[in-house]
């Protein structure tokens, strides 16, 4: 398949939105049980609100570049009962209001007691919010890997493993971006949220090392033969039926020699996965911004490229019938 | 239920792009907007059409077979193209089975057509919406036509006769019949999509002749021994003639 870097971007950048997101209210709940200072409601909660929705409104208008007709994008949500795509342009908004509400609810204070629980802990309303808010996050975690996964004929795609991906490097992302985050507006919590995105990026590099070797051990199952239904070892195409380019031979087909594909991969598990790991044992426990940061923008360039090879090895099985161009 | 598809005798297609060309000049100038080419005389040319025809090459030199594949959407009974549709604008009709893309309702996210796994679905790139087949929707209901005509425009326009139009869940059909008994199948069975259109296999004319039927065995002459003369193993003029 074709990387569109709209796409790219998109998933990119909610999946960090999302997983920064979750990391905020992660450390309010771990705060609440007093396992953490509390830190900032200003500074943290309602700035890293604040970017977590920049993240989220980003990746909103990249995707927007993906339509033919953005125009007619606010149609996308009617057929939610049958498709993914739909499912996430429901929940990608309802994350965001779900976001500027816990943002704004910690800017200006607005925490009245929604429930006491037996044991005698108040749970405000910035809890109900972030509650709703992660829940959102990881239904839409699972919405835009469903995109991809639900196409049983695109084998490399079609796995629980690319729900599994999406979620934790999405997440892994967003932990990091908030240790960077957080050594600037709540120290406290930079160890806590550098240890977190730590493990995340270590698991979503098994489970991405993971997929790779399953996409490698594919067999195709479809072939030329079944794609003509002639039984014959040997078919080969003579004519595409025309000389010049079509949709069909530019959408599927990222046009690139395999040693590009094998470059892009050791660039991805490099950028994404080891140099973060190593950032983050580094700026982690010494509370560093500057190299919190470099292991975010090192690891979003990294999930960049990944998510371009997440693309470029898809194989589609139309490319049968465009055996000249693959 | 009816079904209308396409069944596609490859043993008779000759591969002279009459469809192709017939399919373009009906869907460009038909009530849902020209079908749009970019550079149709420059140097890349491209655009969108409902219908190609491809040429493969079976078989090792000199034991081989060329086939022209027409292709188009096979209207698949359970397509794969129209859950993931976020809009809606993909749809199957319930009376008549043609899958159809709703132009006025499309966004262009091709999502559709990474879901299908024939290639059916293409771009129109001005337009910028999903454009495919529509087995001339706007003509096999036409009733200012006379009956012999209002049938796709690829059916009509073959000089061979490859193409059969129908309803295939008819048994009495053309379509069900030629399936049925030249041994029509659909194109990678293996994804469940349940293509309606069908394909014919091809078939090599062969024939056998027997002996009896080069020498006339029931000949009277025989009854006596007086024939054949001379004997078929005695030589003869050309080594080949006895009566």
């Amino acid at each position: 398949m074709r990387p569109d870097y709209s796409v790219l971007l998109l998933t990119t950048l909610i999946g960090a939105g999302q997983g920064l997101f979750v990391a905020l209210f992660t450390v309010q709940l771990v705060a609440l049980a007093g396992q953490l200072p509390s830190p900032d409601g200003h500074a943290f909660y309602a700035h890293g609100s604040l970017l977590a929705l920049a993240l989220l409104v980003g990746g909103l208008v990249a995707s927007f570049f993906h339509l033919g007709r953005p125009e007619r994008a606010w149609r996308s949500a009617a057929m939610w009962r049958t498709s993914w795509l739909s499912r996430e342009v429901i929940v990608l908004p309802a994350l965001m209001g779900a976001v500027l509400v816990f943002g704004v609810a910690h800017l200006v204070g607005f925490r009245p007691v929604v429930v006491t629980l037996p044991s005698g802990l108040a749970i405000d309303a910035t809890l109900a919010f972030g509650t709703a808010g992660t829940l959102l996050a990881f239904a839409l975690f699972l919405c835009t890997a469903m995109i991809y996964a639900c196409l049983p004929f695109l084998r490399e795609w079609a796995t629980p493993l690319t729900v599994l991906n999406f979620t934790l490097l999405g997440s892994a992302s967003g932990f990091t971006v908030a240790a960077a985050f957080a050594a600037f507006t709540a120290p406290g919590a930079t160890r806590f949220l550098a240890g977190w995105a730590f493990v995340l990026t270590l698991l979503g590099a098994i489970s991405r090392t993971a997929s790779l070797v399953r996409n490698a051990r594919l067999k195709p199952r479809s072939t030329p033969q079944t794609a003509l239904g002639i039984k014959h070892p040997r078919i080969v195409q003579r004519s595409a039926g025309f000389l010049g380019g079509s949709f069909n031979t530019r959408e599927f087909f990222h046009g690139r020699p395999a040693s590009v594909l094998r470059t892009v991969k050791w660039t991805f598990l490099l950028l994404a996965f080891a140099v973060p790991l190593a950032l983050l044992a580094l700026g982690g426990p010494a509370g560093s911004g500057p190299v919190l940061a470099a292991a975010f923008l090192s690891q979003y360039a990294g999930l960049l490229a990944e998510r371009w090879f997440f693309f470029a090895q898809a194989s589609h099985p139309q490319n049968l019938y465009y055996q000249d161009v693959a | 239920m009816t079904q209308l598809a396409l069944v596609i005798d490859l043993n008779v297609c000759v591969g002279c792009h009459a469809c192709v060309t017939s399919c373009k000049e009906w869907n460009t100038s038909g009530s849902a907007g020209p079908l749009a080419d970019t550079m149709p005389y420059g140097k890349d040319p491209s655009g969108a059409f409902f219908n190609r025809v491809q040429t493969f090459e079976v078989g090792e030199y000199p034991d081989t077979q060329t086939v022209h594949f027409p292709k188009s959407c096979l209207h698949c009974e359970d397509p794969p193209c129209v859950p993931v549709c976020p809009t809606g604008a993909s749809y199957k009709r319930k009376e008549d089975g043609i899958v159809l893309v709703d132009y006025d309702k499309c966004i262009g996210c091709k999502y559709c057509s990474w879901a299908c796994p024939y290639g059916a679905r293409e771009v129109d790139p001005v337009r910028k919406v999903m454009t495919k087949c529509t087995l001339c929707v706007d003509r096999i209901y036409d009733r200012t036509r006379p009956e012999a005509e209002r049938k796709p425009a690829c059916v009509l326009a073959c000089p061979t006769s490859a193409r059969l139009f129908g309803d295939i869940h008819d048994p009495d059909s053309e379509v069900a019949q030629a399936i049925r008994e030249q041994g029509g199948y659909a194109l990678m069975p293996e994804w469940g999509t349940h293509p309606a259109n069908h394909y014919l296999p091809r078939r090599r004319a062969t024939s056998h002749i027997h002996d009896d039927e080069l020498l006339r065995a029931d000949n009277p002459l025989k009854v006596d021994g007086l024939l054949p003369r001379p004997p078929k193993s005695d030589p003869s003029l050309d080594d080949v003639m006895s009566w």
